[in-house]
């Protein structure tokens, strides 16, 4: 056999995958130059990483559980608003976890919704306040991106298939095992692998909801070695540790996925025959009824306490939404510029695991990566003027992981289907990006930006350590305001973040499957 | 084009304040907010010291530690004394040069280097019109029933949820332990930080939260809203203060002087209680704002020198999550 030739992208991808690795390793770099040898890791830490591994594991599987029947049935249901609510699903994701707790208290806590209905009914009160409370809050978070990453790939079946088994009049059980299963295989442990990696990552929800200090994760052991103890020693190693961890669950995921590509249809619009009949609709009427209730209701308790507080926000709360909006787009030309090329280059190998790469970033605590920065830019320049640019990088760096989640699988069945035919064509390089790879992956491209830009505007981002009175962000005014007792005004702030990151996310949602059939 | 839009806050970042002196000074995040102490702080001094004062917010201890000498700070305000310990070590600052008499604090201060301008205690807050029988001690708060719900902050990353534990640990010393294993099932949960946990309460999932004694003040003086109290405790309640201090390597001596002794000033002093909603370090009682003095505050204060709470600090935090974890 001839070698393999050379792929027709992925050029630059090795280039950018180098970036992210030298990004992160340069600011532990910065970490060590500043440790001294501190105490170590004691049983407490060890009990956090415990803690913070069973919490993670549990809600990965949980969320990626129940994101299958729902994506299912949105898969195969057309209504009136499906678009809408589709984006609306998506918000919990990207809210602010300060905001989503009391979101998820008014309607699961002591005196929520939830139990003031049972009261009535006479029923004792559910606490929710447990590792189930931690693992419920991080499904709510998290269910919307398994969600949209199965649907994706829902949408990625091509019509034709369906179409064929309509015509051998296949019943529902077995269009699930020869259509729908082999692609929950290629996407379902992705998409877990990186939900263990952002609950790995969890602090304030796990400590808030998991009633105390037997809720304690390794970020919040991070936090206290650095903020409380200065402990720098301690603080990279629990990080590495942390890094290590999700190293290890995306390389499981990406080795556990099969690699081979769904051969392309004609990109004809779907109709699912197989759907049909009153009994399956009224089961997915209800699933997606009870999916989005979960979801929304949190989301409508937020809304209605940020009506009431948007008078009382001072205008202050404007200009820091500008700045926001800055960092947004600056994360998305960052990310966009990374991801593409690497998603590129992943898509071209034989395996996936070189997308572990995209998870350093977030898995090593985005802390940590922000004061080795500090540490590595403050002999040479003021860091301070650059706190709006270094939380851009960062917040891509943390975005990265889905990014590439979104782009490979789809890039992976594009290169698959037209390989051939682009090196009979002689097209490689740019021409193949311009008229073969973006074209095809406008939506996706468009999912990963609103992503991204989503969540940068809700991030609170290591600015916090830094930031200037002129330069703080939404996120920041909003703590800002929480901490000088303004809740009120601090919902409101909260409502403006929650509608600017869904109006980014929607915008170029949209934009991407403009024309497109989602 | 990037490169431009990239570099475009440091312009106007350089631009402000040329020839006038500057005095730079680090503060704490919530300072300088349009509702904080910052802004009026800023005016009172320029009108008197014919400079620029610029604050520069973000995360005090880490921040200066991070820098060491190369910090730009002349003067830094806002470091609690649970963080003076570290901040000393630095080597960082120069002695304030101010008269400790005139503080009139409720504890005797003797620190040439760290000078106070406001104080508090921790307190737990209720709402009276939904908890009418109130524990009038800190034994009548772990007697209470289990069905009043607390929620406390964290002292691995809190500085009011560190005082807690230094609260418990001055109270009852030997037994905190036992304490904290009695007031377990009334704690309903803990958070990262005060915000957090007051937003609980505020939204009524708690009845108590742990706050300070000016808490109430917020809502008296700000949303005239007379229902939030503090529980005063005979056993006494912690003591916390934020100090400021002056760099030594300062390039402004004489304006960073001239900023500490502004500290002590009726002027600033005046303007601590409703913009910071804590007390003045050096007011005597009758010049507070109205209606301050008839805020309820302890007999009793508890505090625990900088090299004690260094010592204590470690261990009270593992009895609390000892007990905590069961």
């Amino acid at each position: 056999m001839a070698p393999r030739a050379q792929p027709i992208i992925g050029a630059g991808g090795v280039a950018a995958g180098g970036c992210v690795v030298a990004v992160v390793l340069a600011s532990f770099v910065g970490l060590g130059l500043k440790a001294e040898v501190g105490r170590g890791i004691g049983p407490a830490e060890w009990a956090a990483i415990r803690f913070t591994v069973v919490q993670a594991v549990l809600s990965a599987l949980l969320s990626v559980a129940f994101a299958i029947p729902l994506a299912r049935a949105l898969a195969r249901r057309r209504f009136p608003g499906r678009g809408v609510l589709i984006t609306l699903l998506g918000a919990p994701f990207i809210l602010p976890v300060i905001v989503a707790v009391l979101g998820l208290l008014a309607v699961f806590g002591r005196t929520g919704w939830l139990n003031t209905g049972l009261g009535a009914l006479g029923l004792p009160e559910l606490s929710i306040y447990g590792l189930h409370g931690v693992v419920l809050a991080h499904v709510f978070f998290n269910l919307p991106l398994a969600t949209r990453l199965l649907l994706q790939g829902w949408q990625s079946i091509p019509a034709e298939r369906f179409r064929l088994a309509a015509q051998l009049n296949l019943p529902p059980r077995m269009v699930f095992r020869t259509l729908e299963w082999p692609l929950l295989k290629q996407v379902a442990p992705g998409a877990a692998a990186l939900i263990f990696v952002i609950c790995l990552t969890s602090f304030a929800v796990a400590l808030t909801l998991g009633g105390g200090p037997r809720a304690t994760t390794i970020e919040l052991a991070i936090y206290q070695a650095f903020r409380f103890d200065f402990d720098l020693a301690r603080a990279s190693l629990l990080s590495l540790i942390q890094l290590g961890l999700a190293g290890g669950a995306a390389l499981l995921a990406l080795w556990v996925i099969p690699n081979f590509p769904l051969s392309a249809g004609l990109d004809r619009a779907l109709t699912r025959w197989d759907a049909r009949g009153g009994g399956q609709a009224w089961a997915d009427a209800a699933i997606i009824t009870f999916g989005s209730a979960f979801l929304l209701l949190p989301l409508f308790a937020i809304l209605l306490a940020g009506l009431q507080g948007l008078p009382l926000m001072p205008p202050v709360v404007w200009q820091t939404a500008g700045n926001s909006l800055w960092v947004a787009i600056l994360s998305i030309a960052v990310l966009l510029l990374i991801a593409l090329p690497m998603a590129g280059w992943i898509s071209t190998r034989q395996r996936g695991s070189a997308e572990a790469i995209g998870l350093i970033g977030l898995s090593a605590s985005p802390l940590m990566i922000g004061t080795g920065w500090f540490i590595l830019i403050n002999p040479i320049a003021d860091p301070v003027p650059l706190a709006l640019p270094v939380t851009a990088l960062i917040n891509a760096l943390m975005a990265l992981p889905f990014a590439l989640r979104i782009l490979v699988p789809p890039m992976r069945d594009v290169l698959g289907a037209y390989d051939r035919l682009a090196r009979s064509l002689g097209l490689r390089g740019w021409a193949a990006w311009r008229w073969l790879v973006l074209p095809r992956l406008r939506a996706q491209v468009g999912f990963a930006a609103g992503l991204t830009g989503a969540l940068s505007v809700g991030d609170l981002g290591v600015i916090a350590l830094f930031a200037d009175p002129d330069r703080a962000t939404l996120p920041l005014q909003m703590y800002r305001l929480m901490g000088a007792y303004r809740t009120e005004a601090a919902a409101g702030a909260a409502l403006v973040l929650l509608a600017m990151a869904l109006g980014l996310f929607w915008l170029c949602d949209k934009g991407g499957r403009w024309r497109v059939e989602a | 084009m990037r490169r431009t839009f990239l570099a475009l806050p440091l312009l106007l970042a350089t631009q402000a304040g040329a020839e006038t002196p500057v005095l730079t000074v680090y503060a704490g995040d919530y300072f300088t907010s349009e509702w904080g102490p910052g802004p009026k702080i800023e005016e009172g001094f320029e009108a008197t010291c014919k400079c620029d004062l610029q604050f520069s917010t973000g995360d005090l201890l880490p921040r200066l530690l991070l820098e060491g000498e190369r910090t730009k700070a002349d003067v830094v305000i806002g470091l609690t004394s649970d963080v003076t310990a570290r901040a000393r070590e630095t080597g960082l600052f120069a002695p304030h040069g101010q008269d400790n008499s005139t503080l009139t604090l409720p504890i005797e201060w003797t620190d040439d280097t760290f000078l106070p301008f406001n104080y508090g205690h921790t307190a737990f807050i209720y709402n009276e019109t939904t908890m009418d029988a109130p524990p009038a001690s800190f034994d009548a708060l772990l007697e209470m029933d289990d069905d009043v719900k607390l929620v406390i902050q964290d002292p691995r990353t809190s500085i009011s949820g560190l005082a807690l534990v230094l609260w418990v640990e001055a109270v009852y010393g030997e037994k905190a332990g036992a304490v904290w294993e009695a007031l377990a099932p009334k704690i309903l949960t803990v958070t990262k930080d005060w915000s957090a946990s007051y937003g609980m309460f505020t939204d009524g999932e708690v009845d108590m939260v742990l706050s300070y004694t000016t808490s109430p003040a917020y809502h008296m003086f700000a949303e005239e809203d007379f229902t939030k109290k503090a529980a005063i405790f005979p056993e006494g309640h912690y003591f916390m203060v934020e100090t400021v201090a002056k760099v030594a390597g300062t390039d402004q001596p004489e304006l960073a002087d001239a900023f500490m002794a502004y500290v002590l000033s009726a002027d600033f002093q005046r303007m601590i209680p409703m913009a910071n909603w804590s007390l003045p370090s050096a007011l005597p009682e009758d010049q507070w704002p109205e209606g301050w003095a008839e805020l309820p505050l302890p007999e009793k204060v508890l505090f625990y020198s900088e090299d004690e709470a260094e010592a204590r600090k470690a261990q009270a935090i593992e009895t609390w999550r000892r007990a905590l974890s069961q």
